[in-house]
């Protein structure tokens, strides 16, 4: 598989995505927001970060960027999109993924392991994750909280797009483990057509034991796999 | 001229900024405040040739399409001379 890793003025886990892409044993490239062309690509990863500064709202200004008229067109011709904590804020900001993500209920910064319950494997990004099995990831944001009005949650949840959602230990969805406020405990969704994904928690930060967690790998993998089938379908 | 966006989150969204603002004025003594919202105030300078007509046209699509997200906040645009 070989991943485009955008890189915003101020992404700050467009590294880490690399890493932790090429660590699983594929290759990945960072691509600059200045460029038109995202060149060979099987999937793009818009990282985090605080890009343009988070200046008026997170991703606002980031998805005006040159690339991301490359990414949009990626995403239109069927390419795999993951946005991951402000790449998912530009990637709903951009129109590509539907609701917004707000202030922390809390007003607080939170940088903490949560539990993510996979809603659903029916997608690219999950289809590879273990069934009944937690995911531990961390997440660091203060703009996570996730908004979409009362219409767009029903379809959300009418498409199965909800994919992965905050739990306990024991994956219940409770008010306690939900970090941020998000709607129906929302960490990550995709779009209608499933080649688009955002999610606030960090996978790329949980593919290696020295980091505490090995779960964001089933993500990567998922990605690859479906990729893999893409390339046999293609070749046939 | 000078134009004037204000931008409120909507009623639906959660605004704990104005919750906490709320709670803050009233430990402090302020009574008969029912309701707190903590939006964005933005102040635009435009030449003074512009045409008034076309400037507040273009205005409201940045506002729609940029300066607000329509999504979660509601914007408020006025211009003065």
């Amino acid at each position: 598989m070989n991943v485009a890793v955008v890189q915003f003025p101020g992404s700050n886990c467009d590294q880490d995505a690399v890493y932790a892409v090429r660590r699983l044993g594929h290759a990945a490239r960072l691509v600059w927001h200045k460029e038109r062309a995202l060149g060979e690509a099987d999937c793009v990863i818009i990282p985090g970060g605080f890009s343009y500064g988070d200046y008026l709202r997170c991703g606002a200004i980031a998805r005006f960027s040159p690339v991301m008229q490359a990414v949009r067109e990626f995403a239109d011709h069927g390419g795999l999109v993951l946005g991951i904590c402000n790449g998912f804020q530009v990637l709903t900001e951009a129109g590509l993924l539907p609701g917004a993500l707000v202030r922390n209920r809390d007003l607080q910064f939170h940088c903490e392991h949560v539990f993510l319950k996979t809603a659903t494997r029916r997608s690219p990004f999950t289809q590879r994750v273990p069934p009944d099995t937690l995911l531990r990831i961390p997440i660091a944001h203060g703009e996570g909280c996730y908004f979409a009005d009362e219409e767009t949650l029903a379809a959300l949840r009418a498409n199965d797009q909800i994919l992965w959602q905050y739990c306990d230990a024991s994956g219940a969805l409770t008010d306690a483990a939900n970090p941020n406020g998000s709607l129906l405990n929302i960490a990550g969704i995709c779009n209608a057509r499933r080649n688009v994904a955002g999610l606030m928690p960090h996978p790329e930060r949980a593919c290696e034991p020295a980091l505490g967690s090995e779960d964001g790998r089933w993500i990567f993998e998922s990605i690859a796999a479906a990729v893999a089938t893409s390339q046999v379908s293609r070749a046939a | 001229m000078k134009a004037r966006i204000i931008i409120t989150p909507k009623k639906a969204v959660l605004d704990p900024q104005g919750k906490t603002v709320q709670n803050a004025l009233a430990h402090l003594g302020y009574t008969g405040v029912t309701d707190v919202h903590v939006g964005k105030y933005i102040e635009i300078e435009l030449a003074p040739e512009t045409n008034r007509a076309e400037a507040e046209r273009a205005l409201h699509d940045a506002a729609r399409r940029f300066l607000s997200n329509p999504i979660i906040e509601d914007y408020h645009l006025e211009i003065a001379e």
